[in-house]
C-alpha cells in the first residue's frame, strides 16, 4: 500500500466521520421509563414542615454560571443546610444547562433544582408540554419562612406568579425582578444639559440635538436586534393598553399589525430614517454595543436591568447609568409615561422526576425568604421577586434608578410573555425582522408583516403546544 | 505459530470494533429511528410519526435557505481552497527558478510554510472569535485599514449582502494552510527529472502546473476535494460563532438549523434528527459523486 492508497483510504474514513450528523444521535432515547414513586423522598408534613421535606434527603442543585455567578446559590444552600443539617447538598454550576442535563431528563434522573437560564436554556415550551416540570403551587400556599402570618404568595411582587404559569399552573419560579427600558448616562446628560424626553416628539428633537453634538443618539445589539423590539412593543402597549401584549402572547390573528403596533413601528422608524443610530451598530453584538455606549459613543441603549452588572468592568467611574421608560407616543396614550415593563426573570424549576421534589420546593422557600432575597440582592446587585427586600441594602446607582422607576410605574407596569411561550418566535423570527428594520432595510409595514408571518408560522405548527393567558 | 493467529487477531480487533459499533454506528442508526418520531428531548416519551418530519422538512423554507447556502459553499470553498493551495504549494516547491539550476521554492519557503499552517493549529472557535474582531465595524482591523485608505467601511457581519461571504472567506483562510502542506508533500514525491526535462523544453510555470503537476497530483487533489466538500456541507462552528446564521438568516447552514431545532430555540429532537439524516445523505452523495467523477488512471513512478 503506497502513500496514495493511504490517502484514499483515509478519505473513505472521512466519510464515516461526517461532521455533526452524529451529534444528535448521542442522546439515547432508551431507558428512563416511569419508575413510579418508589425512589422519591417524602417526609411528614407539619406546621414546621409544610411541604413535607424528608430532613436527611440529599438535595442536588444545578446553577447557571452566568452574570450572577454561583456564590449566591452557595449561600442559599448553606441556609437550607442550617435548617436541615442532615441533608447532603450537591452543588454544581454550568453554562450549558441543556447539554449537561438533557440526558438526565431522558434517563428520568434529573437534579432537584435547576436554574434554567442563559444561552443554553432548555426551551420551556418543550419542557412544559412533556410534563417535565413539577407544579410549584404548594410552595405559594406555604407560609413564608421569615415573614410571619404571610404565605409565600403574599410576599411576591405583582406579576411574579403569572410569568411562571402555563395554563394556570405555576411551574417556573422566576427569581429576579427585571425592568426593561431605555438607558442613558446621567453624567453625560448633566454635562451637556440634556433632559430625558417624555414624549416621542421631544425624543426625536433631543436625538437631533445629540447628533448635532457629534454623538450618536442610539446604538443597539445588531447581532441580537430583538433588544430593540422591547422598547418598540413597550411604546405600542403604552399607546393601546395591555391588550396589545395579550393579543401577541395569545397568537391572535394580526396581533402584530394592530393600530398601536403600526403607530409604534412608524414612530421608531424615525430614528432609523434620520440616521440617529451609531454607524456600524448592525455589526455589533450586545457586549460590543453596550461598550460603545459606555464609552460615550452613543447616548441611548435598550436593555434590561442586568445591564449595570454586565457592564461593571468597563463602565467609567461616575457614568451613573439610569433607566427610563419609553417616551409616550401621543397625549392620548392609555398608560402614563411612567409605565415600564417589569417582569420576573432568571427561571428556576424543580423537574417532575426529581427525587427530592419537596426539598426543591423548600429550597425555593429559602430563596424567597426575606433573608435569602436580601442576601441575593447584596451579592449580585439585582432585585428579586420578593417585595420590600431592598430596605437597608446599599444599591448601586443604576439599580437605584430601577427601583425608583418601578415604584413610579406601580400598577401601570406591564409585561409580555410570548418569548417564554414560544422561544423561537422572539429568538429567531422577531429577531431577524428587527435586524432588517433597524438597519433600514425594511419599512415599518414590512417589519410588522415579517413579525406576523413568524407568529402565524408558530400558530400553524401543530407540533408546538399553545398557551393562552387571560390576564 | 498458525494456531495462535486467531486469538491474537481477536484480542486486537474486538475492542476497537466494539467501541466503534457502540459509539459511532449505533448512534447513526438511532438517529434514523429518532427521525421518525416526534421526540421532544426531555422525557423518554416519543410517538412514531412515520415520514411526517421529512414531509415538514420538504416544505420548510428555513431549511431550504440553509441548504442553498451550503450549496454555494460547496461550489466555492473547494475550488478556491484547492486553487490557492496548489498555487502556494507550487510557489513554495518550484517557484524560485530564476538564476538557478534545478527546481527550488521561492526564498523563505520554510517561513511561509509555517505561517500558512498557523490557522490549522488554532481551534475553530478561536479563529471565529479572531475574525469577529477583525470584522468589527468600528474598531476592526479590516475597517481600520479601509479607513486609512479613505475607503468606505461596511458593517461586514451585520449586512446580509456580505455576512455569508465573510464567513466563507474565513473558511477558506483556515483551510488553505493544510492543503499547502498536503500538496507540498505530494509534490516532493514527483521525480525532479520530470521538471528538469520540462524546464529544458522551455515550458512556462503555468504550463508546468497545468500539464505536469496537477495531473501527477490528481489523487491528492481528489482527496482534498472530498474533505473540503464535507467541510463545506458543515461550516457549523464558524457560522454559529460569527453570525449565528444572521442577519435575517443570510448566513444560515444546515448544521446550525439542526442545532437550533434541537438545542437552540426549540427542543424538537425528532425533527432535528430528520435534518441530520438528510444532511448525512447529502454529504454521502456529494462524496460519492466526487470520487466517481474524479476517477482517472493512476500513474505509478517506477
Amino acid at each position: 500500500m503506497n502513500r496514495r492508497e493511504i490517502l484514499r483510504r483515509s478519505a473513505a474514513a472521512g466519510l464515516l466521520a461526517t461532521p455533526a450528523a452524529g451529534l444528535l444521535a448521542g442522546c439515547a432515547t432508551s431507558g428512563g421509563d416511569d419508575k413510579g414513586d418508589s425512589g422519591t423522598y417524602k417526609g411528614t408534613k407539619s406546621e414546621q414542615n409544610p411541604l413535607g421535606v424528608k430532613e436527611d434527603a440529599p438535595l442536588e442543585v444545578v446553577i447557571f454560571n452566568g452574570g450572577f455567578g454561583e456564590d449566591y446559590a452557595k449561600a442559599h444552600e448553606a441556609m437550607y443546610k442550617e435548617k436541615y443539617p442532615k441533608a447532603e447538598i450537591k452543588h454544581s454550576a454550568t453554562q450549558e444547562i441543556n447539554k449537561t442535563l438533557q440526558p438526565r431528563f431522558v434517563d428520568g434522573t434529573p437534579p432537584d433544582v435547576v436554574n434554567n437560564s442563559g444561552a443554553g436554556q432548555i426551551d420551556f415550551n418543550g419542557l412544559v408540554s412533556q410534563n417535565a416540570i413539577a407544579d410549584l403551587g404548594a410552595l405559594l400556599d406555604a407560609p413564608s419562612l421569615d415573614q410571619p402570618g404571610k404565605k409565600v404568595r403574599d410576599t411576591l411582587l405583582p406579576g411574579a406568579v403569572e410569568v411562571g404559569s402555563y395554563d394556570g399552573k405555576f411551574l417556573v419560579l422566576n427569581y429576579t425582578y427585571t425592568a426593561y427600558g431605555i438607558w442613558y448616562s446621567t453624567k453625560l446628560f448633566a454635562e451637556r444639559n440634556w433632559q430625558y424626553a417624555k414624549t416621542w416628539e421631544e425624543h426625536i428633537a433631543l436625538c437631533k440635538q445629540i447628533k448635532a453634538a457629534g454623538i450618536a443618539p442610539w446604538t443597539y445589539a445588531g447581532k441580537h436586534p430583538r433588544y430593540m423590539s422591547w422598547p418598540l412593543i413597550a411604546s405600542a402597549i403604552k399607546l393601546g393598553g395591555p391588550s396589545v401584549a395579550m393579543a401577541i402572547d395569545n397568537l391572535e390573528p394580526n396581533a402584530w399589525k394592530s393600530d398601536a403596533m403600526k403607530a409604534a413601528a412608524d414612530a421608531w422608524y424615525q430614528i432609523v430614517k434620520d440616521k440617529y443610530i451609531l454607524d456600524g451598530s448592525p455589526g455589533l453584538d450586545h457586549i460590543q454595543s453596550q461598550t460603545a455606549w459606555c464609552q460615550g459613543k452613543a447616548a441611548f441603549i435598550s436593555c434590561g436591568s442586568w445591564l449595570e452588572n454586565e457592564q461593571a468592568k468597563v463602565t467609567p467611574a461616575g457614568f451613573n447609568m439610569t433607566i427610563a421608560p419609553t417616551p409616550s407616543l401621543t397625549s392620548g396614550d392609555k398608560l402614563p409615561f411612567e409605565a415600564i415593563r417589569g417582569t420576573a426573570g432568571e427561571p428556576f424549576m424543580v423537574p417532575a422526576k426529581a427525587k427530592n421534589v419537596a426539598g426543591g420546593l423548600e429550597y425555593f422557600r429559602v430563596m424567597l425568604s426575606k433573608k435569602g432575597a436580601q442576601d441575593f440582592t447584596k451579592k449580585v446587585s439585582s432585585l428579586t421577586v420578593v417585595a420590600g427586600t431592598t430596605e437597608g441594602v446599599d444599591l448601586p446607582f443604576g439599580l437605584t434608578s430601577v427601583v425608583k422607576a418601578l415604584e413610579a410605574s406601580g400598577s401601570n407596569g406591564f409585561n409580555w410573555v410570548y418569548n417564554n411561550y414560544y422561544r423561537k418566535l422572539e429568538r429567531e423570527l422577531v429577531d431577524a425582522a428587527c435586524g432588517e428594520f433597524f438597519s433600514g432595510r425594511s419599512t415599518p409595514t414590512e417589519f410588522l408583516d415579517a413579525c406576523q408571518k413568524g407568529a402565524d408560522s408558530i400558530a400553524q405548527d401543530s407540533s408546538v403546544k399553545k398557551y393562552k393567558r387571560a390576564a | 505459530m498458525r494456531h495462535g493467529k486467531y486469538p491474537l487477531i481477536i484480542t486486537f480487533l474486538v475492542p476497537p470494533l466494539v467501541l466503534y459499533g457502540v459509539f459511532v454506528l449505533s448512534p447513526y442508526l438511532q438517529a434514523f429511528q429518532i427521525s421518525t418520531t416526534n421526540w421532544l428531548g426531555y422525557s423518554a416519551h416519543a410517538d412514531s410519526v412515520g415520514m411526517a418530519n421529512f414531509r415538514t422538512l420538504w416544505h420548510d423554507g428555513q431549511v431550504w435557505n440553509a441548504i442553498k447556502n451550503n450549496a454555494i459553499m460547496l461550489a466555492v470553498v473547494p475550488v478556491v481552497t484547492i486553487g490557492l493551495g496548489l498555487f502556494f504549494a507550487t510557489m513554495l516547491n518550484m517557484g524560485g527558478r530564476k538564476g538557478r539550476a534545478g527546481v527550488t521554492g521561492v526564498r523563505g519557503t520554510a517561513v511561509y510554510r509555517m505561517v500558512y499552517f498557523f490557522p490549522q493549529v488554532l481551534s475553530v472557535v478561536i479563529i471565529a472569535l479572531l475574525w469577529k474582531e477583525v470584522y468589527h465595524p468600528n474598531n476592526g482591523l479590516l475597517n481600520g485599514a479601509l479607513r486609512a485608505f479613505g475607503l468606505p467601511a461596511p458593517t461586514w457581519l451585520g449586512d446580509p449582502r456580505t455576512a455569508f461571504w465573510c464567513v466563507l472567506a474565513v473558511m477558506v483562510w483556515s483551510n488553505v494552510g493544510f492543503y499547502v502542506v498536503l500538496f507540498g508533500a505530494a509534490m516532493a514525491a514527483i521525480p525532479r527529472d520530470i521538471y528538469e526535462a520540462v524546464l529544458l523544453d522551455g515550458a512556462s510555470r503555468w504550463t508546468t502546473l497545468r500539464r505536469i503537476t496537477v495531473p501527477l497530483l490528481w489523487d491528492t487533489v481528489q482527496v482534498a476535494w472530498i474533505y473540503l466538500a464535507i467541510a463545506a456541507l458543515d461550516g457549523f462552528i464558524l457560522v454559529q460563532q460569527m453570525t449565528n446564521g444572521g442577519p435575517n438568516f443570510s448566513s444560515d447552514v444546515i448544521g446550525l438549523r439542526m442545532y437550533e431545532t434541537a438545542f437552540g430555540s426549540e427542543s424538537k429532537f425528532g425533527y432535528a434528527s430528520a435534518i441530520g439524516v438528510v444532511m448525512l445523505f447529502l454529504t454521502l452523495s456529494v462524496a460519492v459523486l466526487a470520487l466517481r467523477t474524479g476517477r482517472r488512471d493512476r500513474i505509478e513512478y517506477s
